[in-house]
């Protein structure tokens, strides 16, 4: 039943393929801007890896879904998915998912390249893109909960200020994990927690995206 | 093309207050659409016939009075409700990167509804069903988005302004659609500036200019006092 939703969302983003692209670009140029940045300091550069990585990756998330639902607003098919039959909860999740599968997974494909230029270890990039394949679902449902609470406003400065500080959980556990198998250390209870972070954010931010997609066209 | 016959349920208001950012836009409104029956909104720019059909649609909340779909008491927003109920605001509800044909397909996957291609046969669309949304005109889309009213088959329309960028055979087209609608039992809430050209047994015209509004309005506003 959720498939026409999930077919629709990637014709949508082949027709319109600016705001995936561009969060993939972003996410390529920041990763790559660091170690220009700073020099060929190799010890330095391995440390600061997995933040810079994870931090590049929250943004480009956040600005590939800043306008998930803008143009469902403005031609008015929102108003017909609220009217439609089905849950919109269950609507809500299948966009995101989409979303994740556009946008978040080229992120994880070009990740292994970043890992490289940071010098990372093979078991700290294994580490770095399972953190991400963990990671950035969390990302996306929250990412999706800012666009339907910044709905209709003008900017994304706001939607930023409501997603980065709930990020900052999977942002912490992903980092430790990567720091952890850098070192040699077990990265299993990061990513557990990493994991708890999804299943909670996949509990609550469909059901509170839908709550506020309903606020947003009353 | 054939309709399927629909239900023997009457839509009846008793008593309907709406309010709109704070404030009333419509208060003690009463009226009964039984099947085969138009309801035409008529009434100035911000008389709020636009308030009504999204309070019918459930799409914004009732602030008092009730709702009747047949004995029962109708809660606008539930699942039963969105299933009966086709509701075309003065956006068109189409993705304009998408092409006609898909547009309809997947809201009839979403919502349910008659044949794609034979339904863009009826409007007359099907020379354009392969292009993107965007190359069509304002008029096209129109009568895209009607044509996807009538996709659903549902028994109750609440359209706003359906006629609005349509060339005069669109609006005859959306004439005989309707009379189809309404012989098949169907209902409509309609609200428009022009005349519907429908049997007048069929038709019951509402002005929200009448309404006593503004007097108890000012009522309202002596008692806050």
């Amino acid at each position: 039943m959720l498939i026409p939703v999930f077919t629709r969302e990637l014709l949508l983003a082949v027709r319109r393929p600016s705001d995936a692209l561009s969060g993939l670009l972003f996410f390529i140029l920041v990763g790559s801007l660091f170690p220009l940045a700073i020099g060929p300091d190799a010890a330095l550069l391995r440390v600061i890896g997995p933040g810079v990585v994870w931090v590049a990756a929250l943004l480009a998330v956040l600005i590939s879904l800043h306008r998930l639902f803008e143009h469902d607003l403005a031609d008015g098919s929102l108003e017909q998915w609220l009217l439609a039959p089905r849950t919109l909860i269950g609507l809500v999740a299948t966009k995101v998912a989409a979303h994740w599968l556009i946008a978040c997974l080229p992120l994880i494909l070009v990740a292994p390249l970043l890992a490289l230029q940071y010098g990372l270890s093979n078991e700290a990039a294994i580490c770095l893109i399972i953190t991400l394949l963990l990671g950035t679902p969390t990302l996306a449902l929250l990412g999706g909960l800012g666009a339907a609470l910044t709905l209709g406003m003008r900017g994304q400065v706001l939607q930023a200020l409501i997603v980065l500080p709930m990020s900052v959980p999977p942002l912490v556990f992903a980092c430790s994990a990567v720091s952890a198998s850098q070192q040699g250390l077990p990265a299993g209870p990061a990513l557990n927690l990493l994991g708890a972070c999804l299943s909670l954010a996949a509990f609550l931010c469909p059901w509170a995206t839908a709550a506020a997609l309903r606020l947003a066209l009353e | 093309m054939l309709r399927k016959k629909h239900g023997e349920h009457m839509l009846s208001a008793r008593s309907l207050h709406c309010r709109r950012g704070g404030r009333a836009v419509l208060k003690n409104l009463d009226f009964t659409i039984s099947p085969g029956q138009v309801l035409a909104l008529h009434g100035a720019n911000g008389s709020g016939k636009t308030s009504l059909l999204r309070v019918l649609a459930g799409l914004a909340p009732l602030a008092s009075g009730q709702l009747w779909w047949g004995e029962q008491s109708l809660q606008p927003g539930d699942a039963g409700h969105a299933a009966r109920m086709a509701y075309l605001g003065h956006q068109n509800g189409l993705s304009t990167e998408l092409s006609a044909t898909e547009n309809l397909r997947f809201l009839q996957q979403l919502g349910g509804g008659t044949e794609v291609a034979a339904t863009l046969q009826t409007w007359d669309l099907l020379p354009v069903a392969e292009q993107p949304v965007r190359y069509l005109s304002q008029g096209q889309r129109r009568r895209l988005a009607l044509a996807r009213v009538w996709l659903g088959q549902r028994v109750l329309w609440l359209l706003d302004e359906p006629c609005a960028a349509l060339d005069s055979a669109g609006v005859t087209m959306f004439d005989a659609h309707l009379s189809q609608h309404l012989e098949a039992g169907g209902m409509a809430v309609i609200a428009t500036h022009r005349a519907l050209d429908v049997p007048a047994s069929s038709l019951q015209r509402l002005d929200l200019d009448t309404l006593p509004l503004n007097s108890l309005l000012n009522e309202d506003i002596y008692a806050a006092c």
